[in-house]
């Protein structure tokens, strides 16, 4: 079975049809990109697995382990392994990192009926994480995302998918507002969370994402649908020939 | 005439009640003569009402309708009910760490609830009531007298049966919080208290009051008045908690003098009763003063909760900052009202006031008033008001993050009412209000 499995998906925000009929099926440990101009639906697509308010599915489905994904509440989502690393992740003011990262982890377990996390092990385990994501300790003192810089605010994302150990990883835009040495760390710890069991979803405008996190396979997308499907060379193709001949192709 | 007795109406039923208390009020002679000048003052108005301006949001009029007859004074069993009542709200709602209690049951100073002699040499504490009936004292009316009056603390000086008198003398540094707590153990009464507290030069203390109502005491009236005269260089934590039975109605004002380069930090939360309302007037009166007022209105049901606050720059180089949060849960209905005035010789003022309301249901209203009053051209002075819901953003990157509707609620109004709390520079009092703030989050459906 497919561990995401998006079937003719049709979505609408207001008036206007953004996913005309998008399929897509995403197996256990394959990193897939999803590539495509602005407008093209990829954002709505990450928003709508994650559970966003605001879109109205109008047809198709979205199944996670053959389950009904979109019967279910976002922190439902997250509680069964899907997890969405926000394009532009919130600032949360008052709210300490270490709070914010402790609550929602033991949402998640008591979620899935596991036991909550003991204080020494869940500070162990942080302190790890941001370690090998050059993370300093007094960012996690800070309030959620508050005074972070760009990369920063990447990497505090990174961090909470390193320690939720989602099964499926939607990672929208993870390069805009980057320079290439943060690109780089944020790249490193996308890597070392490829396992077999994961699965990610990279959503990027740029191939140059892609040459840090190599996929398995490439789709380009064209006015909300998935115009074509390759390997990683297709992101090379698009690189040299730009989106236009796919955009007329939709 | 019809009229006319329509709009005294509110008045002639007290009338009535201030007749039949008059027996039990202390106090003869001036002190007599005092409370019915007071009274007199009180039936010009009557309660207050929307077309008084101070009272435009809180009608208790509407809200009140009348004054409730004197709480009848307390036996052994309603002594006993008050006891058990101070150790179960302890429990529900959290103490003060190491904090010695003033106890006052049904509007009278209950000692053997009290832990006066746990506060040493250097604390002075004798009852208003036993102040009021000492013929020796020659100043004891002025207890009853204050700079700045209304209708509800003219009625409080009228009606006042007790209260507890403090003074802390020069360079005390008291080493436990002092709570005056108030408990109402009868239904369908009211109970009139007033309480001084002077601190001497450079004296340092930190003093709470709060509410309780015993078990089956319903529908009870509290009108309370506190009048603090801050000295010189001292150093004073005030916190004033309604946390009051869920039909209880509470009028409290708090009177503030501050002398030279003298500090208070005042924190006023409201999160129980029915009809609250917290006034505070601080004159800044002493050169080099600083006040910070801070304050929650954390509000359910139908509950009415007013938070007013009037800080009169008087002198030269005086420093205010007001920082007020409100949650408005259901139908509840929060008011903030804060005014600043810079008298003419008050220059170089920095005054600061900002009001933010969180509404949280659709029928929620908050009503936030900031106003500015300068008098004085060299001065710093701004204010600002805000209200509005939790931002859907926020909400759904936490429950992205597998927080439930309710957790990631929750967290957001800790933020927005942390910002308020993390003023409390004491941290015993801090901690209370905290453990008050988190259970009103649990309680929230």
């Amino acid at each position: 079975m497919a561990l995401l499995e998006v079937k003719d998906l049709q979505v609408r925000v207001e008036d206007r049809e953004i996913l005309h009929g998008l399929s897509l099926s995403v197996n256990p440990g394959e990193v897939h990109a999803i590539m495509g101009p602005n407008g093209s639906g990829k954002s709505t697509l990450s928003h709508v697995i994650a559970g966003k308010p605001g879109y109205e599915v109008t047809g198709g489905q979205i199944l996670f382990r053959g389950e009904d994904l979109l019967e279910m509440a976002p922190d439902e989502r997250a509680a069964k392994g899907v997890f969405l690393a926000f394009q532009y992740p919130v600032e949360i003011p008052g709210v300490a990192t270490m709070n914010f990262l402790r609550t929602a982890l033991n949402a998640q377990r008591k979620a899935r009926g596991e036991s909550e996390y003991s204080t020494p092990d869940f500070l162990k385990k942080v302190r790890e994480v941001a370690k090998s994501l050059n993370i300093p300790q007094d960012m996690l003192k800070r309030g959620v995302n508050v005074g972070f810089s760009g990369g920063e605010k990447k990497r505090n994302e990174i961090l909470q998918m390193a320690l939720f150990e989602p099964s499926l990883c939607i990672l929208d835009e993870m390069d805009s507002g980057l320079d290439i040495d943060a690109l780089r760390i944020a790249a490193d710890g996308v890597n070392a969370l490829r396992s077999p069991e994961r699965a990610m979803v990279v959503i990027t405008h740029y191939q140059r994402l892609l040459n840090y996190i190599v996929p398995d396979y490439v789709h380009v997308m064209a006015k909300g649908r998935v115009v074509k499907s390759g390997d990683k060379h297709l992101a090379l193709e698009l690189e040299a020939a730009g989106y236009a001949p796919f955009e007329h192709a939709a | 005439m019809n009229l006319v007795l329509s709009k005294t109406d509110p008045g002639r039923a007290v009338g009535n009640v201030f007749v039949k208390a008059n027996g039990r009020l202390p106090g003869a002679g001036s002190v007599a003569d005092i409370r019915a000048r007071a009274f007199d003052a009180y039936k010009r108005v009557g309660l207050p009402h929307r077309r008084i301006e101070e009272w435009r949001y809180t009608d208790l009029r509407a809200l009140m309708r009348h004054v409730l007859p004197l709480a009848p004074q307390p036996d052994a069993a309603a002594l006993a009910r008050a006891r058990a009542a101070v150790a179960q709200a302890a429990v529900e709602k959290g103490a003060i760490e190491g904090a010695a209690k003033l106890v006052l049951v049904d509007g009278l100073f209950a000692p053997n609830l009290s832990d006066i002699a746990e506060l040493g040499q250097s604390v002075n504490v004798r009852t208003l009531r036993e102040v009021l009936d000492d013929p020796a004292n020659e100043g004891r009316g002025d207890l009853l007298l204050t700079a700045t009056t209304d209708a509800v603390i003219s009625l409080n000086a009228a009606m006042v049966t007790d209260g507890v008198v403090i003074t802390v003398t020069d360079g005390t540094e008291l080493s436990r919080p002092i709570q005056i707590v108030h408990v109402a153990t009868t239904s369908s009464a009211s109970s009139f208290t007033r309480s001084h507290l002077r601190l001497g030069k450079g004296a340092q203390a930190a003093v709470v009051e709060s509410f309780v109502a015993a078990e089956g005491a319903r529908n009870h009236q509290a009108n309370d008045a506190v009048i603090v005269s801050v000295g010189e260089a001292a150093n004073l934590a005030h916190l004033h908690v309604l946390a009051d039975g869920a039909d209880a109605t509470n009028i409290s004002s708090g009177l503030f003098a501050l002398g030279a380069s003298a500090k208070l930090k005042l924190f006023s939360m409201i999160c129980g009763g029915a009809v609250s309302r917290y006034q505070a007037f601080i004159t800044l009166a002493g050169e080099g003063a600083e006040l910070s007022v801070n304050g929650i209105n954390l509000l359910r049901d139908k509950q009415h909760g007013d938070t007013t606050l009037v800080v009169n720059h008087a002198v030269p180089h005086c420093t205010s900052r007001a920082n007020f949060r409100a949650a408005v849960d259901d139908r509840g209905h929060s008011v903030f009202q804060g005014r600043i005035i810079v008298r003419p010789d008050a220059q170089k003022t920095d005054g600061r006031m900002m009001t933010r309301a969180l509404l949280l249901s659709d029928e929620a209203e908050a009503d936030n008033k900031p106003e500015l009053e300068i008098f004085a051209d060299d001065v710093t002075c701004g204010h600002g008001a805000a209200s509005g819901a939790l931002d859907e953003t926020l909400l759904f990157y936490l429950r992205a993050r597998g927080l439930s509707g309710k957790e990631a609620q929750a967290l957001l109004v800790q933020a927005f009412l942390g910002e308020a709390i993390e003023e409390i520079a004491d941290g015993r009092l801090r901690e209370f209000v905290i453990v008050l703030a988190e259970r009103w989050l649990e309680a929230r459906g």
